[in-house]
């Protein structure tokens, strides 16, 4: 019995052998790109011997030590502020830009002239599209403490002193959250935009009819009938709370130490353990930190989204 | 019928507003690369500077071969990736639409786990430095983003499956078609409108990639565009050190330093603007489909 299922599955996979040729290429892909990281966590339990290289190494060489790194992580301060700002940040960026974007999406769906929503559309998107080097030099343009334009141009006009932007981390928690808006807010609005527009048209006629403002054929229809995607985009959104955009929190505060207190997040800690520190132990650990909390959080995310449609859910 | 002229008038005030929010760093951008090095120490950067200079493009001129080469780095490393990326995605996003493939459960579930769980930066960092040794190799800015999302390759597999009848494919495979020949000359011109779209999210990741540039290379004449932007935003002397080729000869006091640096920006997003009205509008797709999942 056993012995012919795999006759017959030797036979499938003899007939079907280009297909498999052809999915090779990408799993070999997965299984260097993907799965040989996620073998190698353990070395966030081992005390990493510099002199070994190689896969060999990799997996199975170096010194088991057990707990110790996280010990260590834990013990310090570090790893309840990165926590705490990775989750605070996170948590205001898909409360407040969820908000924004579908206020924005209700306002863009109400223009009339196509030509013009079409331009609305393209300007709010264009800073989805350029890299955060470059939002780094467009934050700089305007926070530079001798030129910025913050400091000479709008701060004298409400008579206010030159703040020194970057050394001040109370300032950051706020430049950080603007500009994340600022670069996601297009984005998620062409998301809701899509959303409004696929609703049928025959509601809002009939609403018309009855005398509904357009206050309320928003709150009492379009919000409602969006609510879906709202709920399943920030599902998706809470499921990668634990992981912040690496970019934002590096490149916009020009990586400064003085910031720390305030923009230091999982993701940057992490960076700084293992390419400036050196110390990837501890840096290892935080990592394996994120992964596994990640990995519960996506995992009841998926879940409560496959309570509410199982197209939706990633498995 | 006058409540509607005052609501769409109100309606066009908010989204000029928003749109000018979200254009007004790139004006003032341009506008301080194109300034006067001295009016900008006397005003700041400003939309109106006292006097216009090309100073700093005529400085950057100057630095070409750096310049050209971290170009040529990025269209490279932006044209190998993405159509290496979409070829092994779209590969294997047909053998998993196939009910024929064997194990095509288990394969779809790895590559779903893959969005789930990842092993983080450190692991990641040691498999391709150690074992593979790709630090300071052009590969390091190509292979990690390959398929980096691998919600690709399921938006493809249920692009494969919904719109291609499984008629067709059977049909040619009894006409004695192989895979490839199926897969080469039907699915792929059938599904040109997602390709596309794919092909413009890895066109734009591997262009505005900085990160894999950031911890893999070090040498400085392999830097692509964005890692040489990344170096200046820190250090803006940083283009006439690292003997990277450029001309030192002019001395440091006399460098236009702040418009430079801004000319250098816009250098990195010229390129972007330019391409993108004519892409907009699958780009737009691909955002929407990314994000709800085709």
């Amino acid at each position: 019995m056993n012995q012919s299922r795999w006759r017959k599955f030797r036979k499938r996979v003899v007939r079907h052998r280009m297909l498999i040729l052809m999915a090779l290429p990408g799993l070999a892909y997965l299984v260097i790109n993907n799965y040989l990281p996620m073998l190698g966590v353990t070395i966030a339990f081992k005390e990493i011997d510099y002199s070994r290289k190689g896969l060999f190494n990799l997996l199975f060489g170096h010194e088991w030590i057990g707990f110790k790194n996280f010990e260590y992580l834990f013990r310090t301060d570090d790893a309840y502020t990165i926590t705490r700002n990775t989750i605070l940040y996170n948590g205001l960026f898909i409360v407040l830009n969820t908000v924004v974007a579908i206020a924005v999406a209700i306002v863009l769906n109400e223009i009339r002239s196509r030509f013009m929503s079409r331009l609305y559309q393209s300007l709010i998107l264009l800073p989805y599209l350029i890299s955060m080097v470059i939002v780094g030099y467009l934050a700089l343009s305007m926070l530079n403490v001798e030129n910025g334009f913050m400091n000479k141009t709008i701060l004298p006009l409400l008579g206010i002193d030159p703040v020194s932007w970057y050394s001040e981390p109370a300032y950051w928690p706020y430049i950080l959250t603007f500009v994340n808006l600022w670069k996601n807010v297009g984005y998620l609005c062409i998301i809701y935009l899509a959303a409004i527009v696929g609703i049928n048209h025959e509601y809002y006629e009939a609403a018309v009819i009855d005398g509904a403002s357009k206050w309320q054929q928003i709150t009492r229809i379009t919000v409602p009938l969006i609510a879906p995607t709202i709920t399943i985009m920030m599902l998706l959104a809470v499921g990668r709370i634990f992981y912040s955009d690496f970019g934002l929190f590096y490149q916009v505060p020009l990586n400064s130490g003085a910031l720390k207190p305030t923009t230091d997040v999982i993701d940057t800690y992490v960076y700084r353990g293992l390419m400036t520190l050196g110390d990837i132990g501890m840096s290892s650990a935080a990592g394996l930190y994120q992964s596994a909390v990640g990995f519960v959080l996506i995992l009841l995310s998926n879940w409560l989204v496959r309570r509410r449609s199982r197209d939706q859910a990633l498995f | 019928m006058r409540t509607n002229a005052v609501q769409q008038t109100l309606f066009h005030a908010i989204m000029a507003a928003l749109s000018a929010a979200c254009l007004f760093p790139f004006i003032l951008l341009f506008v301080v690369s194109f300034s006067d090095e001295q009016s900008i120490i006397l005003n700041g950067y400003s939309l109106i500077p006292d006097s216009f200079s090309l100073e700093a493009y005529r400085y950057l001129w100057g630095q070409l071969t750096p310049l050209a080469r971290a170009y040529g780095i990025t269209v490279l490393i932006t044209a190998v990736g993405t159509i290496t990326g979409l070829l092994i995605s779209s590969l294997l996003a047909y053998s998993l639409s196939r009910d024929e493939m064997p194990l095509r459960r288990v394969l779809s579930f790895l590559v779903v786990f893959t969005l789930l769980f990842n092993g983080g930066l450190v692991p990641t960092y040691l498999v391709y430095t150690e074992v593979f040794h790709l630090k300071n190799t052009l590969l390091a800015l190509i292979v990690p983003g390959l398929l980096t999302n691998a919600f690709f390759i399921l938006i493809i597999r249920t692009f494969f499956k919904m719109s291609i009848p499984g008629a067709v494919i059977e049909s040619a495979y009894i006409d004695g078609a192989s895979e490839w020949t199926i897969f080469s000359r039907i699915i792929l011109p059938l599904s040109l409108p997602i390709l596309a779209t794919i092909g413009m999210m890895l066109t734009i990741a591997y262009w505005n990639d900085w990160f894999n540039g950031l911890i893999y290379i070090t040498n400085p004449k392999l830097y692509s565009i964005q890692n040489l932007l990344n170096r200046m935003l820190s250090n803006i002397q940083f283009l006439m050190q690292n003997d990277l080729g450029g001309r030192s000869s002019e001395s440091l006091a006399q460098m236009p330093m702040n418009a430079v640096r801004m000319a250098m920006a816009v250098i990195g997003i010229l390129p972007i603007l330019c391409i993108y009205p004519f892409f907009q509008k699958y780009l737009v797709k691909g955002l929407v489909i990314g994000a709800v999942k085709g």
